[in-house]
């Protein structure tokens, strides 16, 4: 069944929080993960630019539902850093929270649950046994999996039951030689079930937010840890307990003469396109996804019908990629004001490659040449 | 049983008035627990084991009978028709029935032993009976099995120098490597996870094939697409390994099943280790295999550890062995760091798996030494001491040198020779496979089907125009 080939993706974690509000409610966040590649770093750096700077300056009073980071004590720490720490605050304000998966307990092949386990104990943080599908039904209550199951939950009881308190982590996205099975992007996979929400941050100080927002939303939620980030991306997070909105895009970048919108790492590759093409006379307009399904449209037919040219990016492979669904809805709400084809720079229809690697990714010069074309289209 | 039965005494009387029931029972005596009382109550007085029993039980017989208000002894109590009552055909077979509400435990009590040969100082136990490996072979596994010691120090360190990307070692699990290797045939057909170099290596896979492949040069089969130690060969039976867990297991009750149907003289043999008998696909893989009685043997590399999950974490059935039975699977528990344990059982497994055409399980019991791979560091969370433990005084490479050496076909100066020699080569295969290009970027797009799609041919066309635009974005070991 199409579960066997999901499951297969790499790894990923369940958090499990029973609300009390809600008793048929629950949540697991657990961690199944396959081999664990903490890489010795060979490959390029991929730098974490001036997002921060930018989402700082741009965020919208909306965007400041997360309680008052102004005078709030931050921390400049990395990825990994900040899902413990959200990890951590979920399992501390709420006591039927769980964190439960593949190697969990230690730590975390990717640091994520560092401290846990000693501080929650072991009934609340603990090592499963190696079975995704275990892992997931273990946490739904159900011998399943997400798309047959997780997703129609509430849908086919008629709401009478849902598992929306789950929350389910993964690892994705290259990490410079993780070749076949630890370079994979597969939200598209996941955005085509009704049911789950996909959510990929771009930063630590996303990561946290969204995540904190992911196990406290009534939905079961895949959240999607881009790799290259756990220890690279470094920034200022707020070391309380904060949320940043779901289903709702944040422009990072203003501009007026094209729409660029991605998610997760690519972001800061689009964003060194932006910067280059500025030189040349062009202002970009970055938009940051965030949440795929349910996805933000208003925020990018708003960019669109001011700049007229829109450039999706992403790295999981073009044919079918999550840019599809995008450039398709665009079209359908703007044709008029396009003026140019709708363009995706994204990865190659192949397994993702070892060697061939730089040259799979959609890299910053096939963005910048994608977005010259367009404008001069 | 005595004591069983006293209890019990005292449960009856305070039931026997209320539920007329029958709780207690003797096994022998038929008639279901659905089925009248009278059947149950009565049969055992005629049972010939009745008479065998002690008095205390035919007491609590003779009470249970005094105690029966109501229905009276009208049965057909002939013998012939006690066996027809005593079965009956579900579904899946006959069963027999038993009054007696028993619980299977959910374990044995005593933990399946575990088959060795040689003691932990390499002497054969007496009165083991086992096959003998003559000097070639036995001197052919041994230094297959500080090949791969050597392979494993020096291409782990390769990986410390940044020089290739990644990988993991065989540390502890030398033995099953090539015992296991060195008792099949070059015909059968092997499906590794990925702990099995030494598999590939007894084969013929030569140093330079293996360093290629982890520098995923041009020489290497796999064209540079996999990461290190996915090394795969067809001309050796050896399907190149995949890095999800598990997923080779049905995929080798498959292949399995057309060598039946070729009617080969030749099985499968996959390996896992304790954390992957824990995935689905164990379960569906060993199912198929009994159901559809495939010559296909199931190793697994039992060695304590998945990744940081110890096996207390993992499952709470008596290891992996037991399992073999719930799919109705011949199975052995054999300890993995004894080389001619492994070596004979996985002989035997290989004849009944081919001549009687069913799959065999092998628990092969070890110690994963080494880190999980060069992305994990161990000692966070176990203890030093019980890693130096196995490395040391539960040695496989250690403990069958001392046999080989011990039959006058290896010395100590051979040792210090062969392993220099070895770590030479292995040396300057590696400087030769870090010299060598890379793949050919046309074999990014080659393979993914039979034959070429266009969109791919679209793609390459695409990617041609980027690298001559931005060469600078490119590595220059890639030939274009």
């Amino acid at each position: 069944m199409a579960d066997g080939s999901l499951r297969k993706i790499g790894r990923f974690c369940l958090i499990f929080c029973k609300q009390k509000k809600n008793r048929t409610e629950g949540g697991c966040v657990c961690t199944a993960t396959k081999i664990g590649r903490r890489g010795s770093g060979g490959g390029r750096e991929r730098g974490f630019s001036t997002t921060t700077a930018t989402t700082e300056e741009k965020r919208s009073p909306q965007q400041q539902h997360s309680q008052g980071n102004d005078n709030k004590k931050s921390s400049n720490i990395n990825l990994f850093t900040a899902i413990n720490q959200a990890l951590q605050i979920a399992l501390d304000t709420d006591p039927r929270a769980y964190v439960f998966g593949e190697d969990v307990s230690f730590g975390g092949v990717f640091r994520c649950t560092t401290g846990l386990a000693d501080q929650f104990g072991k009934n609340r943080v603990f090592n499963t046994p190696l079975c995704e599908q275990g892992i997931v039904g273990f946490g739904i209550g159900l011998a399943a999996m997400i798309v047959n199951e997780a997703a129609k939950f509430r849908y086919r009881s008629g709401n009478q039951f849902n598992c929306g308190g789950l929350t389910i982590r993964a690892p994705y996205g290259a990490v410079g030689h993780g070749g076949h099975y630890h370079s994979q992007s597969p939200e598209a996979f996941f955005c085509h079930v009704p049911g789950i929400k996909v959510v990929v941050p771009r930063s630590p100080q996303q990561a946290k937010g969204l995540l904190l927002s992911c196990i406290r939303d009534p939905n079961p939620v895949v959240f999607f840890e881009p790799k290259w980030l756990y220890r690279l991306a470094v920034e200022e997070v707020p070391e309380n307990d904060y949320m940043l909105p779901l289903s709702q895009a944040e422009v990072i970048r203003e501009g007026a003469d094209i729409t660029l919108v991605g998610w997760g790492a690519q972001l800061a590759i689009m964003e060194q396109a932006c910067v280059d093409a500025e030189k040349d006379g062009i202002s970009c307009e970055l938009i940051d996804l965030k949440t795929l399904i349910p996805w933000d449209k208003d925020t990018v037919v708003a960019s669109v019908r001011k700049t007229g040219r829109l450039l999706i990016s992403h790295e999981a492979p073009i044919t079918g990629g999550f840019g599809a669904e995008i450039s398709a809805s665009i079209v359908e709400r703007c044709f008029l004001r396009l003026e140019a084809p709708v363009t995706r720079v994204c990865g190659l229809d192949t397994p993702f490659p070892l060697v061939f690697e730089p040259f799979y990714l959609p890299t910053k010069n096939k963005i910048l040449d994608a977005i010259k074309s367009t404008v001069n289209y | 049983m005595a004591f069983w039965l006293s209890k019990s005494r005292s449960i009856s009387s305070l039931l026997g008035k209320r539920i007329g029931l029958l709780t207690i029972l003797h096994e022998r005596n038929k008639g279901s627990f659905l089925h009248s009382r009278r059947d149950a109550v009565f049969r055992y007085k005629n049972s010939p084991e009745f008479s065998t029993k002690s008095a205390t039980f035919s007491a609590t017989g003779r009470r249970f009978k005094s105690s029966k208000t109501g229905e009276q002894v009208e049965l057909p109590s002939s013998d012939e028709d006690d066996d027809e009552n005593q079965a009956v055909d579900f579904p899946g077979g006959r069963v027999a029935f038993t009054s007696r509400m028993n619980f299977t435990s959910e374990s044995s009590g005593k933990r399946i032993p575990c088959f060795r040969v040689l003691d932990d100082n390499g002497y054969p136990i007496a009165g083991s009976i086992f096959e003998q490996v003559n000097k070639e072979i036995a001197v052919r596994m041994y230094s297959g099995m500080v090949t791969l010691q050597i392979m494993d120090t020096i291409l782990y360190e390769t990986q410390r120098q940044g020089r290739i990307s990644f990988y993991l070692t065989s540390t502890g699990e030398e033995a099953i490597n090539l015992a296991s290797a060195a008792a099949l045939s070059p015909d059968d057909v092997v499906l590794p996870q990925y702990r099995e170099p030494g598999v590939l290596l007894w084969r013929g896979f030569t140093l330079q094939e293996f360093a290629n492949q982890c520098f995923g040069n041009e020489a290497d089969y796999g064209k540079g697409r996999q990461m290190p130690i996915h090394y795969g060969s067809q001309k050796h039976n050896y399907f190149t390994v995949s890095s999800p867990i598990a997923t080779q297991l049905p995929q080798a009750a498959g292949v399995a099943y057309s060598l039946k149907m070729d009617k080969k003289d030749a099985c499968v043999v996959t390996y896992m280790g304790d954390g992957g008998t824990s995935e689905g696909d164990f379960h569906a893989a060993l199912n198929f295999a009994a159901v559809t009685e495939v010559p296909v043997i199931f190793i697994c590399r039992n060695n304590g550890w998945a990744i940081s999950t110890p096996i207390t974490e993992q499952f709470r059935s008596d290891g992996v062995v037991v399992r073999g039975q719930a799919y109705g699977i011949r199975s052995i528990r054999v300890d993995g760091n004894d080389a001619l344990a492994v070596y004979n059982s996985v002989r035997t497994a290989r004849q009944t798996a081919i001549n009687e055409q069913r799959p065999i399980l092998i628990e092969a019991l070890t110690y994963r030494v080494g880190h999980h791979s060069t992305s994990d560091d161990s000692t966070k969370y176990r203890a030093v001491d019980e890693i130096e433990h196995w490395k040391t005084a539960q040695n496989p490479v250690a403990r069958f040198r001392k046999w080989v050496q011990g039959n006058g076909w290896w010395t100590d100066e051979y040792e210090s020779e062969f392993r220099s020699n070895i770590r030479k080569q292995l040396m300057e295969a590696i400087q030769l496979a870090a010299r060598k290009e890379k793949p050919p970027i046309a074999n990014l797009f080659t393979d993914v089907y039979e034959e070429n799609a266009p969109n791919l041919v679209e793609q390459e066309r695409s990617l041609g125009e980027t690298i001559k635009k931005h060469p600078q974005d490119y590595p220059s070991d890639v030939p274009l």
